[in-house]
């Protein structure tokens, strides 16, 4: 398997044809059609590799993914491409418009080969609520892949991709990552924009890459942040190399651990191995509080369904949406068409959505898991006073069964961990980091303040190339 | 309207902002476009499409609270308002609740009665449903979906129908003073929803109000509400109860019918767009706006009136378009006789406007001071000033070289005019007696009968004078 990096170089040495390792990927994602990562492979990639080549051989510069396979989730749209969200409702939705990560993708010359698999519109943890079916764990079979970014993980993982994008709105691209023993990272609320991405809940969505290691993730990121005129959440600040994160130590580095996880660890071993570890290598350890860490689940669960609620309005059967054969009034477009659409996990929220902005519970609800959120990212900004970064587990164990989670929160509550860097807007990186009881990976999170995502490479990059696992 | 009972009315008035794009995204706000063709993903709602905020549609929106006296706030929130219906491509129109942009401020009624507004604040318009073929069923038209919409929402301070007109005259007046709404009631570009309710005259109790919607013009108001206040004092005296419930105003049949109840009204479920962060509006930009607004129609009419002594009359002709008092404000500037101007552009300019088009006024101010001077130095006669008039107006151009080739300047010699006075006194023997009788009467005559001999060249006044020196 090779990384992102070596790809790049040698596709550019013309060492490597980009038709071959497109066609390469492309045999993998067939042969491993069981695991329902990519549900898609488009009919143009090879073409498009092959006139890359063609203008390589030219010796044209053609970008810095020159090239490249990369595959992404199935709500970023890609003009003429369909971006289903894997839902019924959107299945013939073809995008109109390419979003602003595949604008950049292509004009650094990356040919983007198909799209994966994902719990529908983004809400979900296990990629189990698709309507192309479950997509698999690439290291075991009758396990999930995790969510929603499932597909994207173990497209990755699988070898099916070097590269797969993922949207991360309470953990999406860290927990498959983690998952899948890969690399993912939910950048800083603003960093990559969201234009051209379905949005599940806008306060709260970042793009991603996720990769096989670090550096590639970096690399990537290099590539896909900026500031964007199209979406005013945007942010202006420049965008760093972050390859220059990567080969550097962390002695002195402050580590911080968060005494509120700890006390939320079903087993804690792995996770004191690897502070143990960190503190050898000459990082110095510091304990830090987020006191209302723990509300930080209920807060999403106000937040996520309520911006939901209004972003899905616009699914309604009059547009683009599949229109329900059986409705006859206005009414009735709207209330059979979405009823029939949207999968239950999906109605679930939107009514819970609904419930938490209605007039009467507003204040009760929204305004008070606002405050709450106010008040959790002033506790991380107090606690990134004392200390360069944070780690924590990225889940709560190794990857389950599929289908043997099946009350909606339980399935809510393995979240806990990656909620909390949506929440307070910072970034966030998975990297794996040891093994569960059944020898499947658990992963790492690591993350730093806003716009630190230096910090979250340089310790995760550190991590992989020193630590004993890898 | 009954004596006994009081009326109590508060109007949301929507103007379209005059911005070259829409409110969100880079579409041009233009009406009258083929349909669907201002559309983009974002005013289309298409997945993943995100709002830019219009930063023209915020200044204007402060002007238009600058221009009402309202108070500007420091940080203005865009919130979502959200419903289904067809026309509203997102299912949530984009408007503000908590935090808008203006906040209090009035309009001072020619009585001198001040109506309060709550705020202004600034929503994109939805688009159109067009019915036009039951076969095809309903279009859309999303062409004005995004265009900036400013929401005016008064106090319920207005208490009759004939104060709702002036009001809405006034609040239109400034707007398009101001150069921030063209409020084209015909195309949808100003739009009035009347709150009314009624009570037994001096109760502190109030009655509960009905919504209007549907009002295309100032007289569908002024009906709208003579009706609404007569249905619901007749039901109150029969007996019944006004429910609270949204009416249509139907402006062929001259009466409302209930659209829909209170009971069905829908929980709009705002909350703060987490697209578009909140606006910081610095005061450094509210009084560089604040700087660039022109002389609103209040100020003008005090000007009018103390400074150039017109009368109330010609003020409010002056008034009654911004293009006419802006015409003659500059034509002050080029000729500075206000009476003088005003009477020539009421009586010789304003009959050549074509009422049912755009209005314009139609010549420059500076040609018709040409024109003026022209006839002050007596260079023309009256009639051939006014002719010069119908001559730039007609053709355009240059005054004083109008007034050449179709050789209306006064180049003819008293002695001339002399000579042909007295040619038409002895070919008309019988005037000449008449003028004995009724001299009024017939001077009309031979001037009449001299400016057609001169070709309009001679002054009348030096003819009566002539005719003195002929005939007495």
């Amino acid at each position: 398997m090779s990384t992102i990096i070596e790809l790049v170089n040698k596709i550019k040495s013309r060492e490597l044809k980009s038709v071959d390792v497109v066609k390469h990927y492309i045999d993998v994602i067939n042969d491993k059609k069981e695991y329902n990562a990519v549900i898609e492979v488009f009919d143009d990639a090879l073409d498009i590799a092959k006139s890359i080549d063609e203008r390589l051989d030219k010796g044209e510069e053609l970008g810095k993914l020159a090239g490249v396979p990369i595959v992404i989730k199935d709500n970023i749209l890609y003009k003429g491409k369909i971006a289903g969200c894997a839902s019924k409702f959107m299945q013939d939705y073809r995008a109109e418009y390419n979003s602003t990560v595949v604008n950049k993708l292509i004009s650094e010359g990356a040919v983007i080969i198909g799209r994966a698999n994902m719990d529908e519109f983004a809400m979900g943890g296990s990629t189990e609520k698709s309507v192309y079916g479950p997509c698999l764990n690439a290291l075991d079979k009758t396990r999930v892949p995790g969510g929603s970014s499932g597909g994207s993980a173990c497209a990755v993982a699988g070898g099916m991709t070097p590269c797969a994008l993922g949207t991360d709105t309470g953990g999406s691209i860290r927990q498959p990552s983690s998952f899948n023993g890969i690399v993912g990272i939910k950048p800083t609320y603003g960093r990559v924009s969201r234009f051209g991405i379905v949005a599940f809940a806008s306060s709260l969505d970042q793009v991603g890459p996720i990769t096989t290691n670090v550096a590639d993730n970096a690399y990537m990121l290099s590539i896909l942040a900026g500031y964007d005129e199209n979406d005013g959440t945007s942010l202006k600040a420049e965008v760093p190399n972050y390859m220059n994160a990567i080969n550097q130590d962390i002695k002195g580095v402050k580590i911080g651990i968060c005494n509120q996880v700890k006390a939320l660890m079903k087993d804690s071993k792995a996770f004191d191995e690897a502070v143990e570890w960190f503190k050898s290598q000459g990082a110095e350890i510091i304990n830090v509080d987020i006191k209302d860490i723990e509300l930080c689940l209920p807060v999403y669960y106000i937040l996520a369904p309520a911006e939901a609620s209004s972003n899905l309005g616009r699914f309604d059967g009059v547009k683009y949406t599949r229109r329900s054969k059986d409705a006859n009034t206005l009414e009735e477009i709207y209330s059979k068409s979405r009823s029939e659409g949207f999968g239950a996990e999906v109605q679930r929220r939107i009514m819970l959505g609904n419930f938490v902005l209605s007039s009467g519970y507003y204040d009760a609800y929204y305004v008070k898991a606002k405050k709450v959120q106010q008040a959790v990212k002033k506790q991380f900004k107090e606690a990134f006073s004392k200390c360069d970064c944070i780690i924590m587990p990225t889940t709560l164990g190794e990857a389950y069964k599929i289908g043997s989670i099946t009350n909606p929160v339980d399935m809510y509550l393995e979240d806990i961990f990656t909620i909390p860097a949506n929440i307070a807007g910072i970034p966030s990186i998975n990297i794996p980091y040891a093994k569960g009881p059944n020898g499947l990976p658990l992963g790492l999170q690591v993350m730093a303040k806003e716009l630190n995502e230096m910090m979250v490479y340089r310790v995760a990059d550190y991590f992989e190339k020193n630590h004993k696992e890898n | 309207m009954r004596e006994d009972y009081d009326v109590v009315i508060g109007l949301e008035v929507h103007a379209e902002l005059n911005t070259n794009t829409k409110v969100f995204c880079s579409c041009p706000n233009h009406f009258g476009s083929d349909t669907n063709t201002n559309c983009c993903p974002v005013c289309i709602g298409l997945p993943g499409a995100l709002p830019i905020l219009n930063k023209r549609a915020v200044e204007l929106t402060i002007k238009a609270g600058l221009c009402m006296g309202c108070r500007i706030n420091d940080i203005a929130v865009f919130e979502r308002k959200n419903y289904f219906y067809p026309d509203l491509s997102k299912a949530y129109q984009i408007s503000q609740l908590e935090r808008p942009i203006c906040i209090g401020g009035g309009v001072q009624l020619d009585s001198g009665k001040f109506i309060r507004l709550n705020r202004i604040h600034l929503e994109e318009d939805a688009g159109k449903l067009i019915h036009k073929n039951a076969s095809i069923g309903t279009l859309i038209d999303y062409n004005r979906g995004g265009v900036p919409l400013i929401e005016m929402v008064s106090e319920p301070d207005i208490t009759s129908a004939d104060e709702a007109v002036e009001y809405l005259n006034k609040l239109r007046n400034n707007l398009v003073y101001a150069g921030i709404a063209e409020c084209k009631m015909e195309q949808g570009g100003m739009r009035c929803d009347v709150n009314l309710s009624v009570k037994k005259k001096g109760s502190n109790e109030l009655g509960t109000r009905t919504e209007m919607k549907n009002l295309n013009s100032f007289r569908s108001v002024q009906r709208a509400i003579e009706y609404e206040t007569m249905r619901q004092i007749e039901l109150v005296e029969a007996g019944g109860v006004v429910r609270q419930e949204t009416r249509k105003w139907d402006d062929e049949k001259g009466e409302s019918f209930s659209m829909r109840s209170k009971e069905s009204a829908n929980d709009y479920r705002y909350f703060p767009d987490p697209d578009l962060l909140s606006v910081k509006i610095e005061r450094d930009l509210v009084e560089k706006l604040k700087a660039e607004l022109p002389k609103l129609p209040m100020e003008r009419r005090k000007i009018y009136l103390e400074e150039y002594s017109l009368p109330e009359y010609d003020v409010d002709i002056l008034l009654s378009q911004k293009e006419i008092s802006d015409f003659f404000d500059e034509a002050l500037t080029y000729y500075n006789e206000p009476k003088t101007l005003a009477n020539w552009i009421m009586t010789e300019v304003l009959k050549y406007v074509k009422t049912e088009e755009e209005f314009k006024m139609p010549l420059k101010a500076k040609e018709l001071t040409e024109v003026l001077k022209m006839y002050d130095q007596k260079a023309l006669s009256q009639a051939n000033a006014k002719s010069l008039i119908e001559k730039l107006i007609n053709e355009g151009g240059d005054a004083k070289e109008l007034a050449k080739k179709y050789n209306l300047i006064n180049d003819i010699s008293d002695d001339a005019v002399e000579e042909a006075l007295k040619q038409i006194i002895e070919a008309n023997p019988k005037a000449r007696e008449d003028y004995k009788v009724n001299p009024d009467k017939i001077s009309t005559f031979f001037v009449g009968q001299v400016m057609r001999a001169t070709k309009g060249k001679a002054n009348p006044d030096k003819v009566k004078e002539l005719l003195n020196k002929y005939l007495n």
